[in-house]
């Protein structure tokens, strides 16, 4: 009964083409499940721009999506880089990305920010030289 | 104003789902930065953008937006025309830049709608 239902999805990191793949599925199966559209597209925004952050920053990962009867946790695992400075990288306007990543339409430091705002929980755990384990929550009221 | 209407104050092709065409909407926003796009739509059912890449398809998903307007002549691939219409979006391309796309369509009344604030 307390058994959350699981999504579990590889993010490829040598292939930008398919990045942002992993949240769209999650936005189409959160649907089938019936969850409410806003809690859905704070969900997929949140998991969205993480999944991205996996492929320009980390080379990819793992997405997991856990559902819960009353919240929707995120988890994205990364065996990248890890961040140096997480209260840095929280800030809005803050990027290491460089001409590449912005002619693909992003790099603006604003995806983790954003993932804070569109979530009621998120922790962010990261080594450097080992990788980066980020957890989010959004409520299902 | 309608998906309708906006082609033609661009004089913009439509690449799929001609039958929405007839669809209302009420704001637009303009961006090449998907990033931005994330951070500040709110209602916005129209992204008007010079970037052609799937990730321009996934994040008006992502926002719930239904109609993407290519400018600068910028052309999306089959696999992403495909993507949107999988996802419901309407897609337009234009020949006009940026800033006289954006002005016309505001000037007719699509309006920038208020910025995100959770
Ligand atoms: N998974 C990750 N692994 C390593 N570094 C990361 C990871 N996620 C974020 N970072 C670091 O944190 C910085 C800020 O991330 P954030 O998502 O806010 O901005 P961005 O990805 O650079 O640009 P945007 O999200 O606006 O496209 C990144 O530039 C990068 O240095
Ligand atoms: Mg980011």
């Amino acid at each position: 009964m307390n058994e959350p239902i699981n999504f579990h999805f590889k993010v490829d990191g040598s292939n930008f083409i398919s990045a942002g793949e992993a949240s769209v599925n999650v936005k189409k199966l959160l649907r089938q499940v019936g969850i409410a559209p806003d809690i859905i597209k704070r969900v997929s925004i949140a998991m969205y721009e993480g999944e991205i952050n996996m492929v320009i920053h980390a080379n990819g990962g793992t997405a997991d999506v856990n559902v819960y009867p009353d919240k929707i946790q995120i988890i994205l695992e990364d065996v990248g880089p890890g961040i140096p400075d997480i209260d840095q990288a929280m800030q809005e306007g803050f990027s290491t990305a460089q001409d590449n990543v912005r002619s693909l339409g992003f790099g603006a430091g604003m995806g983790l920010p954003n993932m804070k705002k569109y979530t009621d929980m998120m922790k962010i755990e990261s080594e450097v030289g080992k990788g980066t384990k980020v957890t989010m929550e959004v409520n299902i009221p | 104003m309608t998906i309708r209407t906006i082609a033609e104050l661009l004089n913009a092709k439509v690449l799929c789902l001609e039958d929405k065409i007839d669809f209302d909407v009420k704001s637009a926003f303009g961006s090449d930065m998907m990033s931005d796009v994330l951070a500040f739509v709110k209602e916005q059912s129209v992204l008007i953008t010079g970037l052609a890449n799937p990730q321009v398809i996934r994040t008006a998903e992502m926002m719930d937006m239904s109609c993407v307007v290519f400018v600068r002549g910028k052309q999306p691939t089959p696999e992403m025309i495909s993507l949107a219409e999988e996802n419901g979006i309407v897609l337009l391309a234009s020949n006009e830049r940026m800033y006289p796309a954006c002005g016309k369509l505001y000037q007719n009344g699509l309006s920038g709608g208020s910025i995100a604030t959770v």
